[in-house]
């Protein structure tokens, strides 16, 4: 096992992993109500209680550092930085959104940011990610890629391909496994082999390590460690992060293939109240400072979804447009 | 201009564009010292070094992913994939990523990635290593395709391929690999989505792509040693298709047959009939024939495989028939 030094944010860093735990929590709190009230069409798979994974990882980033993301995937968007109203803008629909509209939760990126985009096929951003980092060191550019996935996508082809192609090039990638236990209703002991999914790191020559996924200094202590490691060109990382999804898969799930003890007892583990104590307990805010961030972030929820609202529809013409890139066209890389 | 083959263009194609672009490199398996299952990047490894010729295991599926998340960050990757029939493990990566990154992820989202792949039979290779699985493409907005007949036109397609901002997938010909034509010296580019007219006639339209516009001339030849003239239409790009061109000729001919490797259904001369007969029915004389693979499996045993792929004869007697009653 790698030994990971303690992570101590600063005062400022502390305040934002706040914000951004309770932005990540209130926007999918909010998006369920709106999914549920027919404002929002489609479907969505809520990322309560995995928040300290997206927001430990994030933490350690550079801006211009890459994050793959998965079909969970607002929290590593808003983690990231992306903009709450575009995102809400995207699930809605509207012109506004990430894509104009085009892509849906399941579909958005902002390369401005260093996000890669979400994706609606599990285990289909693994290697898009690991090109990523092959581009990162082709290009001598520094950058990192954290690659999001989830316990379910470590069972696709891709991982095992992209692991090993990234082992054998040493690329500047880190593979953050979100172990919430399972993948839709299949339990991970009735997919995988064997417990713990950093195990198969040895296969590909490269550190697994684990982190407890419902801490933010714990994600982010491992996390800094594999991206120094990715930075200082000694290849690739396999992060696992045990957590748990307080939710049901998506909103028609109604959770029969797990026991309410089972959800309370990791409730009790739940990220935000954990980062609350722990700021009160170093004097990093008051308690009045936490409920005055905590306003803060759900009001930024409200401004996304009146934005949201007040947004148009794409126009008729965007329909056929943008299906191909043409000579000249604006983007950001 | 010198006579180069096939094989030799495509390297040109790659080799200048190595040159001139430090972003381009290309990603495959077997591209190295091997030179690539058909002899295509033989040398190059030498010459541009392992960073540039990387040399992949063998991963289908990461490979063209890989590529996908190296193009959009910056680089210009160019794939090998070493038979077509392997497209099937790149297919999640091409149809569901690559096609539709611009689409869902507006103009921020470039994917100039070029997927290089031979495909076709006539070498009794067998079902799994003798596929045309082109026609899948045209039902997957967001790839383009071009099949290159000639060596003029695999270095100027392949060069525009990789200038291409778009995912571009590159279908060669396991036959026309050897094959030589007059190749222009320096920088070529063949416009992708343009057709060529092959040969000029005025009885019937003959359109055909890839190693079958060489056979369709051959068929052309024969025919007008009966007094049929006919006109071959290559058309070179299959996404975004040069409709325009079959119609053209169709105006004057009055009759099409198209001509095609993959099987029957679904396929590519199936997508051009109902083109002509939506936007041209009124120029046509008779009926739209096509000349393709039959419906089954590629078959080993040699005889098989030539009844099962279209011959020279099967083309020459279908425009017969079109053209005589
Ligand atoms: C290739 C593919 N197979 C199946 C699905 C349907 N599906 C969506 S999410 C999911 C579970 C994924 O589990 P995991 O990777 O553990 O992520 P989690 O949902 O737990 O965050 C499944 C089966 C899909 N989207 N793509």
């Amino acid at each position: 096992m790698t030994a990971v030094p303690a992570f101590t944010p600063s005062t400022a860093e502390a305040r934002r992993v706040l914000y951004q735990l309770v932005l990540c929590r209130g926007f999918e709190e909010r998006v369920l109500k709106l999914v549920t009230d027919g404002s929002i069409r489609g479907t969505t798979h809520p990322y309560v209680g995995q928040e300290a994974v997206a927001v430990g990882a994030c933490l350690v980033l550079r801006p211009q550092d890459w994050v793959i993301s998965t079909h969970r995937g607002h929290g590593h968007l808003l983690a990231k930085g992306g903009d709450p109203n575009r995102l809400m803008a995207e699930l809605f629909g509207k012109a506004t959104g990430y894509g104009g509209g085009k892509g849906g939760t399941q579909h958005m990126a902002d390369f401005a940011i260093g996000h890669l985009g979400s994706n609606g096929i599990t285990g289909g951003g693994i290697p898009i990610g690991t090109g990523a980092a092959l581009s990162a060191k082709l290009r001598g550019s520094g950058q990192v890629v954290v690659i999001f996935f989830g316990d379910g996508a470590a069972n696709q082809g891709t991982f095992h391909e992209s692991l090993n192609l990234a082992g054998l090039w040493r690329l500047p990638a880190v593979y953050v496994c979100e172990n919430n236990l399972y993948a839709m209703s299949t339990p991970h002991r009735e997919a995988c082999a064997i417990e713990h999914i950093a195990d198969r790191a040895a296969a590909y020559g490269m550190p697994g390590m684990q982190a407890d996924g419902m801490d933010v200094q714990a994600v982010a202590a491992a996390t800094r460690v594999a991206v120094e490691r990715a930075r200082a060109g000694r290849g690739p990382t396999l992060l696992e992060c045990k957590t748990y999804r307080f939710l049901g898969h998506s909103k028609s799930d109604q959770r029969v293939y797990r026991s309410r003890e089972e959800e309370a007892s990791w409730r009790e583990r739940d990220p935000i109240a954990r980062w609350r104590a722990l700021m009160l307990e170093h004097g990093w805010a008051g308690a009045a400072d936490l409920d005055a961030i905590t306003r803060e972030a759900l009001a930024a929820v409200d401004a996304a979804v009146e934005f949201a609202r007040q947004s148009p529809f794409p126009a008729p013409e965007a329909l056929t447009e943008g299906v191909f890139a043409t000579p000249g066209e604006s983007c950001a890389n | 201009m010198r006579e180069l083959t096939y094989w030799q263009a495509l390297q040109e194609a790659l080799r200048e564009a190595l040159q001139r672009d430090p972003l381009v490199f290309l990603l495959g398996e077997d591209i190295g010292e091997y030179g690539g299952a058909f002899g295509v990047t033989r040398g190059l490894l030498a010459e541009f070094g392992a960073e540039r010729i990387r040399c992949t295991p063998i991963s289908e599926a990461t490979i063209a992913g890989a590529a996908i998340g190296a193009a959009v960050t910056g680089m210009r990757p160019v794939v090998e994939i070493m038979f077509m029939d392997f497209l099937t493990l790149t297919m999640d990566q091409l149809a569901n990523h690559a096609a539709k990154f611009r689409y869902m992820y507006g103009p921020q989202a470039r994917v100039p990635l070029v997927l290089r792949t031979p495909a076709g039979g006539g070498r009794s290779y067998g079902a799994t290593h003798s596929q045309s699985l082109e026609a899948w493409f045209l039902h997957v907005p967001g790839i383009k395709v071009v099949a290159p007949a000639t060596p003029a036109d695999a270095k100027g397609l392949l060069a525009a391929a990789i200038l291409d901002d778009n995912p571009v997938l590159v279908v060669e010909h396991k036959l026309l690999y050897a094959t030589t034509g007059m190749v222009p010296d320096g920088e070529v580019l063949v416009p992708i989505g343009r057709a060529a007219v092959r040969r000029p006639g005025s009885d019937v339209t003959l359109v055909a792509y890839s190693y079958y516009a060489g056979v369709a001339l051959q068929a052309a030849e024969q025919l007008a040693a009966e007094g049929i003239d006919a006109e071959v239409i290559d058309l070179r790009t299959l996404v975004p298709m040069d409709t325009g061109a079959v119609i053209e000729s169709v105006r004057k001919t009055g009759r099409l047959v198209c001509i095609e490797e993959g099987t029957r259904s679904g396929g590519v001369g199936a997508e051009i009939a109902a083109r002509v007969s939506e936007l041209a029915y009124e120029y046509l004389d008779g009926p739209i024939r096509r000349v393709a693979a039959a419906d089954v499996p590629i078959p080993f045993s040699p005889p098989l495989e030539q009844l099962d792929l279209p011959q020279l004869a099967d083309i020459v007697d279908t425009a017969r028939q079109l053209c005589r009653g």
